[in-house]
This record gives structure tokens, C-alpha cells and sequence, in this order.
């Protein structure tokens, strides 16, 4: 939980208090607070339906704040249309004018904004070069694939400078290895030019491998905004935590919390010590939240007495490759999922009895879900 | 898969291609061909006999077998012999007792006005073949026409098998004497005239359905579902009435008496009652109502697959409102402006009851003529003439349509 909430004079855009409904009856944005740092990569990230685009659009001049407001810089952009904001956008199917070939699809930002002949070929033909696509100028849009389509959507985005660039499932199209290769390219942009990017995908692969930050939005809420890193190892939330990455949840009652850390009676029985990080006091609902990589399997008691340590039954050994996953039934959990790093589960077989053990740091007490 | 791809290597990939194709093209043409049958007995059969009509020139040949056989030698000038005379006075009593003469009576006419009454009185005072050596006398001395070469180059010109007769008067020309073409005599060209008219008010209801057409379109395809089919109810309603009852309403509405003239009289707007009908304005008005779907509808399907994506597209890009319609949503609706006017053009130039019934003596159409043709004077030669200039001007039209159309052709683009 970093600084989202920190006012930096490296602030692009800001969101204060900004809510939107379509219909009058319900929220699809509750209240959205939100800071994009100039030179960030920014994703949002989400279920569908969790208002993503609807904030894109926003920010995009095409959907209007039912309430709040949203600044680039220190302008409220309330009554800026959306063709003086300057922001780039790659939309989810492309949008490249059928009519137009690819070099006057490009060329078009610039020739509405008056730039003269000579230079707007030059810098066409630049950003051409730059997605490897100068020898498909004079092509339509119907005339390429999808990977070399969004590639011109980007450079159409982007040729113009703009001071900020919006994607909305950019890739959402495009199968897996050229998206892979689409990602790659996308980050490579975004560090040779120095954009500021706002990107939205549920893919939770794309959002860490390619973030700055992210967003992670539900149900009209950002549940959590941070780094990759900090989201995957440390999410203030269930939602969160189930939403990125592999997470195993145990559900218990806090028994008491002492400097940060609670023990909580499990509902099938045994206690375990955790971080409190969302929960109320004693006596409240919790679910624990438990990393499957964080965990090991033990067959014997190994006596260390920091450790927080279940019994359980192994029920499946899953082969990987570069890991295996064990599957456990727990009192607590039938279905407990354990990452053994590959090579170390010499002398498991399904159907022993062993325990899981894991260090109270890595559990971690949220909302009850 | 290897030996079935070794058995057919000696026959060239290019054939093979061919061949598997033309089994395709069969069974697209198996599709159509119920369609294809049809059109041929009730479109290309009736074209190609219109056609034909315009060219056929059949009632004095085979009215008239001897005359024709004995011109057939004339060289048109002076007077031909008296060979000639005696065939003519027989085809005239043999037509006479036939009945047939007035048919090539009639023909003739079309040429010299007052022919019908040379031959028809000819034919009642000839009371018999004329004794051999006298029958130039004997006609001249009952019609003092056949002393005139003219009444025999006519007879000449009319001798068929195919004339240029009637599809040089449908565009004012025809022969002179001497079987050049000239300008028709004055009061006979009137029909390239109605043609510009025709075209012009073509023109007109077309310019002006699109003008109005264009934003309901536009609306329609861009509003929500619910009340882009309420709308769309109201644009397809003309079609629930008929015809005549849409143009009659007009009638009711426009004439001096009517709903637009009583309101703006009590309300104090004008004195006199305004001319809104049976001139040119009511022909555009009338006209303008009952083919405005006919532009709406294709242009609505084609802006029905503009996605707004593209002028959110072009917005975010930096198009201002203007720019962005001009620039992007414009062009992607060629096709369908194309097809609807092209749509309502070629209904235009053939409508004649609105212009018959909303429009003055001036405003009546080509196709009131060719109606008047058929009906009235049973004139099939002329019709089928004005009607053959007619489809020749819509075909060049439509062609140069098609042109512009692949031009502009794209091969689509994905949609969203
Ligand atoms: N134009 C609209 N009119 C009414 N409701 C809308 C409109 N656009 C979106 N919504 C509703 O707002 C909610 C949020 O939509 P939004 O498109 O922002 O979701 P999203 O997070 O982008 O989802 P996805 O990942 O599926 O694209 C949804 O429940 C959707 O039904
Ligand atoms: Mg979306």
C-alpha cells in the first residue's frame, strides 16, 4: 500500500472523489481516488464489469464523472473535449480506419493537427520503422493480420506524442505468443519514450510482468494499487489475494492480536498465528491467507516451534516441470495447494499423512470472504 | 497422404485449382439459377421485346408486299414508275378488302402528317385496278399527293425490316427525304426536353432525399435498439399505404384550399393561397416523401456496421467533431449514399402517377409519355423507343456508379 494516495508534483493525472453510474441506480465506479505519475506504466486490473474501461472513458473525454473530478496537471478536465485532451488511445479492436491505408492511418493525428507535409511523412515513416511495418505503408487495415494491426494502432497513438497513452485490452484479441511478443514491444516503448501509460487487462500475467503499478479494481472499487511485487506478496485484501496469483484460504475466529500479529482459531479445529493485516479485533471472522510457494510439506515433526503447523493428508502429486504441486486435504482446506520446487518431494506418495508448515509472516489475516 | 499427393502432381496446380473452383461456381449457380429462370421470363424476355419494338417496322411490308417489292429498285429521286403505281394501287385494294389498310395508314402517318388521309381516301375512291400504263394517273388524279416524291420516299423508308424511325424521334431526329438525319421539325421535338426534365427532377428528389435522409440514418443507427425500432417504424410507414392514397394525400394537403394554404391564410401569413401543387414544388414534395426509405434504408445498414469506435478513434487522435465526420465517418458511408442514390434515381426517372396527379403540364415525365404511347395511342414503335433511351441512360448511369463503387472498394477491415 504505497503511495497512491501521495501527491508528488510528478502527478500526470489525478481522480479525486470521482463516481459514475450509467443508469441512475447503480454505481459502476464507487469513489475513485487515483494518481498516475508522469512515466509510469500503470495497469488496471480486474474482473469484468469492474469498471476499467468506464474509467478509461473517463479520462478519455467519452463518458462524463457523475460526480468528482479528474485533473491533468492542475486542470480539471470536466469541459475539455475529448480531441483537446492529447491522450493516446490503442482501443481493444484496433479502430483503425477501414477507408485509410496504414501510412494515412498514421499519418492522421498529425495532419489534424495541422503539422506540415514534409514533416508528417517524415515522422510517419519513423514510426513505421519503429513496429518494423514501413513496408506495409500502403496497405488497408483489412489487408493485415492482427498482430501487425495493433502495431499500427499503437504507432497511430503514439506518433502525435501525446502526454499520456491509454490502453484498453490491447491485446485482447491476439493469441498467446503474439501477445507475449506484443508485451515485450509495449514495454519497449513505453521505456525508449518515456510514456506514461495507463493499461487495462484482466489478464493478471500481463498486469505483473509489464507494470509499474497496479489498480486492482472490483466492483467499481481499487481494491489495492501498488507495485507488482509488493500486490503479489502483499495484499491488504482477500480479493486481492485470490485475484493474483495461486492463494490458499483458511478460515478461522481472531482469538487476539498482539503487536500486529494475531492468532486465530481455525473453524476445523487447531490454531495458527498470523500477520494481522485486515481484520477487526478479537473475536472477529478472519481468512487467512497462505501463498502456495510459501509453504512446506513436513513428514515428521521437525520441532521448530515458530512455525505455524497443520496436519494434513496428501491426496495429489502434479508434475510440472520446473515445479510440482501437491494437493492436501486439511481439516481446514480440502483442497490446500502446495508449490514444491522441483526435485523435492522425494518420498511423498499420495495418501501419506504429513503436515504443512509455514512461517506466521507469510499468512496473512484478511477479511473474512 | 503421401501417394494421394504424388497421384495428382502431373496435373499442374494451377488446373487442379480450377477444377475445384468451377464445382464451387456450380453449385452457386444451382443457387440462383430458380432466379435466374425467373428474370428471364419476366425481365429479359420483356426488355428484349421492347427492344425489338423500338426497331420493328412491320406494318407496311406486310401491308403493302407489291409496293415495297417495286420500290426496292427506286433510287428515291423524282418520281418512281409506273410499275410502282400499279403495285400501289393493288396493295390498296387488297388491304382495303382486308381491312389492313389503316395499319399501314397509321405507320405512314407518323412520317407525313396527313398520310392517313391520302391512303384511306385513295383506298375508297379506287373502286378498281386501274388499266395497265394509267395507274400514275389515275392516283395522282385522286390524291395529288402521290405526285409529291416525299409520299414515296416515306413508303420507301418504311419498308422495313428495321427502322431507326422511332429511336431517332424519342431523341428529336429523324430523316429527311434523302434519308439523312436532321433535327425533327419543331413541333414534334419535344421529347428531349421531357428526357433533361425527367433527369433533373431525377436530380432533385435524389439530391434532396439524401439531404434529408442522411441524418435519420444516422439516427437510426445510433440510437438505442428500442427507439431506433420506433423510429424505424415511422420511416417504413409511406410503405404501409398505397401509392396513390400517399399522393392523393398530398393533393388534400398542398391544393389551394388545402391544410398548408387554410393555416397560413387564418394565420394571417398570406392572402392568397401559394401554388404548392400541380407545378414543380409539389412533384419534389410528393416525390421526395414517397421515395425517402428507399434512401434511408441502405444508408442505415451501412452506418448500422460503422462501429463508434472509430470517431471515438478519431476524437482521441485529435479530430475535432467536424474533422473526425468529414474525415473518417463520411467516407466508410460511400457505399451506402452510393446505393441509395442510385436506389432512388432510377425510381425517380421512372415514376408518372405522382407526377401525373401533383404536377402541371410541364412537370409530366418520360414515363408518361411512354405510358401515353402504349395506352392512349397504341403507339408500340415510340414507347419501346423512349423506353430503350431510357434504360440506355440508367445503365450508363449505373455503370459509371459500379466504377466509382470498386474504386472505392476496401477489403473491409475488422468491424467492432
Ligand atoms: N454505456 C453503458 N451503459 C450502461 N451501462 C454500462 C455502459 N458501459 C458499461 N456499463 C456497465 O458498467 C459496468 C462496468 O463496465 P466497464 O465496461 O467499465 O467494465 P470493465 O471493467 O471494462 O469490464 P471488461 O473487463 O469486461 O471490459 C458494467 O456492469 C457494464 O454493464
Ligand atoms: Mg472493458
Amino acid at each position: 500500500m504505497d503511495g497512491g494516495m501521495i501527491a508528488t508534483t510528478d502527478t500526470l493525472v489525478r481522480f479525486t472523489g470521482v463516481q459514475k453510474t450509467y443508469d441512475g441506480e447503480h454505481l459502476v465506479v464507487k469513489s475513485l481516488d487515483l494518481d498516475i505519475r508522469k512515466g509510469e506504466f500503470l495497469t488496471l486490473l480486474g474482473p469484468s464489469g469492474s469498471g476499467k474501461t468506464t474509467t478509461l472513458m473517463m479520462l478519455a473525454g467519452f463518458e462524463v464523472p457523475t460526480h468528482g473530478e479528474i485533473f491533468i496537471g492542475d486542470r480539471p478536465i470536466k469541459n475539455m473535449p475529448p480531441h483537446k485532451r492529447d491522450i493516446g488511445m490503442v482501443f481493444q479492436n484496433y479502430a483503425l480506419f477501414p477507408h485509410l491505408t496504414i501510412e494515412e492511418n498514421v499519418a492522421f493525428p498529425l495532419s489534424v493537427r495541422g503539422v506540415p507535409k514534409a514533416e508528417v511523412k517524415e515522422r510517419v515513416k519513423a514510426a513505421l520503422d519503429m513496429i518494423k511495418l514501413g513496408n506495409l505503408a500502403n496497405r488497408r487495415p483489412g489487408q493485415l493480420s492482427g498482430g501487425q494491426q495493433q502495431r499500427v494502432a499503437l504507432a497511430r497513438a503514439l506518433v502525435f506524442n501525446p502526454a499520456l497513452v491509454l490502453m484498453d485490452e490491447p491485446l485482447g484479441a491476439l493469441d498467446k505468443r503474439l501477445r507475449e511478443h506484443m508485451q515485450l514491444e509495449i514495454k519497449r516503448l513505453h521505456e525508449t519514450m518515456g510514456l506514461t501509460v495507463v493499461y487495462v487487462t484482466h489478464d493478471q500475467g500481463e498486469a505483473l510482468t509489464m507494470s509499474d503499478r497496479i489498480a486492482v479494481f472490483n466492483d467499481g472499487i481499487v481494491q489495492q494499487i501498488d507495485r507488482p511485487d509488493a500486490l503479489y506478496e502483499r495484499p491488504v485484501n482477500s480479493f486481492v489475494a485470490n485475484f493474483i496469483g495461486e492463494n490458499n484460504v483458511l478460515s478461522g475466529v481472531v482469538e487476539n492480536i498482539e503487536q500486529g500479529w494475531a492468532r486465530v482459531a481455525l473453524d476445523a479445529g487447531g490454531s495458527v498465528v498470523a500477520q494481522a493485516v485486515n481484520i477487526g479485533g478479537a473475536g472477529n471472522r478472519t481468512s487467512l491467507s497462505l501463498r502456495p510457494e510459501r509453504v512446506a510439506i513436513e513428514t515428521g515433526d521437525s520441532g521448530d516451534s515458530s512455525m505455524n503447523r497443520l496436519p494434513a493428508t496428501l491426496t495429489d502429486l502434479i508434475y510440472l516441470g520446473d515445479h510440482t504441486l501437491a494437493v492436501l486435504n486439511t481439516p481446514a482446506n480440502p483442497e490446500f495447494m502446495v508449490k514444491l520446487p522441483a526435485g523435492s518431494y522425494a518420498g511423498l506418495v499420495p495418501g501419506q499423512d504429513v503436515y504443512i508448515a509455514f512461517r506466521p509472516e507469510d499468512c496473512r489475516a484478511l477479511d473474512p470472504v | 497422404m503421401t501417394a494421394a499427393f504424388v497421384a495428382g502432381a502431373d496435373v499442374p496446380l494451377k488446373r487442379r485449382l480450377k477444377r475445384a473452383e468451377r464445382a464451387r461456381q456450380f453449385r452457386a449457380l444451382g443457387l440462383v439459377l430458380p432466379l435466374l429462370a425467373f428474370l428471364l421470363f419476366t425481365f429479359v424476355v420483356p426488355l428484349a421485346g421492347m427492344i425489338w419494338k423500338s426497331a420493328d417496322d412491320w406494318e407496311v411490308p406486310q401491308v403493302m408486299p407489291q409496293t415495297v417489292a417495286a420500290l426496292k429498285q427506286w433510287n428515291g429521286q423524282g418520281l418512281p414508275d409506273e410499275a410502282a403505281f400499279a403495285a400501289l394501287a393493288a396493295d390498296i385494294r387488297t388491304a382495303r378488302e382486308a381491312g389492313t389498310l389503316a395499319v399501314a395508314a397509321k405507320r405512314l402517318n407518323y412520317i407525313i402528317n396527313g398520310y392517313r388521309t391520302t391512303l384511306l381516301s385513295t383506298g375508297r375512291k379506287l373502286k378498281e385496278q386501274p388499266a395497265p400504263g394509267t395507274a400514275k394517273d389515275t392516283l395522282i388524279g385522286i390524291a395529288p399527293a402521290w405526285g409529291e416524291r416525299e409520299s414515296w420516299t416515306a413508303i420507301k423508308s418504311a419498308s422495313g425490316p428495321v427502322t431507326s424511325y422511332y429511336l431517332l424521334a424519342a431523341v428529336d431526329l429523324t430523316r429527311n427525304a434523302d434519308g439523312a438525319i436532321v433535327a425533327a421539325p419543331p413541333d414534334q421535338a419535344i421529347y428531349r426536353d421531357v428526357f433533361i426534365r425527367t433527369f433533373t427532377i431525377g436530380f432533385g428528389v435524389t439530391a434532396l432525399c439524401l439531404i434529408l435522409g442522411f441524418p435519420v440514418a444516422y439516427l437510426l443507427a445510433n440510437l438505442p435498439t428500442g427507439r431506433s425500432n420506433l423510429l424505424m417504424i415511422f420511416v417504413l410507414l409511406p410503405f404501409w399505404t398505397s401509392l396513390l392514397v400517399r399522393t392523393c394525400a398530398w393533393i388534400v394537403i398542398l391544393q389551394s384550399e388545402g391544410i398548408v394554404n387554410g393555416s397560413l391564410q387564418w394565420l394571417g401569413v398570406i392572402d392568397e393561397p401559394l401554388r404548392l401543387i400541380y407545378n414543380r414544388f409539389g412533384v419534389y414534395m410528393a416525390m421526395t416523401h414517397v421515395l425517402l426509405p428507399f434512401m434511408i434504408l441502405p444508408l442505415y445498414s451501412v452506418m448500422r456496421g460503422i462501429s463508434p469506435a472509430y470517431m471515438r478513434a478519431a476524437a482521441s487522435l485529435g479530430a475535432p467533431p467536424t474533422t473526425a465526420f468529414l474525415r473518417i465517418y463520411l467516407p466508410q458511408t460511400i457505399p451506402g449514399i452510393g446505393a441509395g442514390c442510385l436506389l432512388v434515381f432510377i425510381l425517380a426517372i421512372g415514376y408518372y402517377i405522382t407526377p401525373a396527379l401533383v404536377g402541371g403540364a410541364a412537370d409530366q415525365m418520360i414515363s408518361s409519355f411512354i405510358a401515353f404511347y402504349t395506352t392512349e395511342t397504341v403507339n408500340w414503335g415510340l414507347a419501346s423507343a423512349l423506353g430503350a433511351v431510357l434504360l440506355l441512360s440508367t445503365l450508363v448511369l449505373a455503370l459509371v456508379y459500379g466504377k466509382l463503387a470498386l474504386g472505392r472498394q476496401t477489403t473491409g477491415g475488422l468491424k467492432n
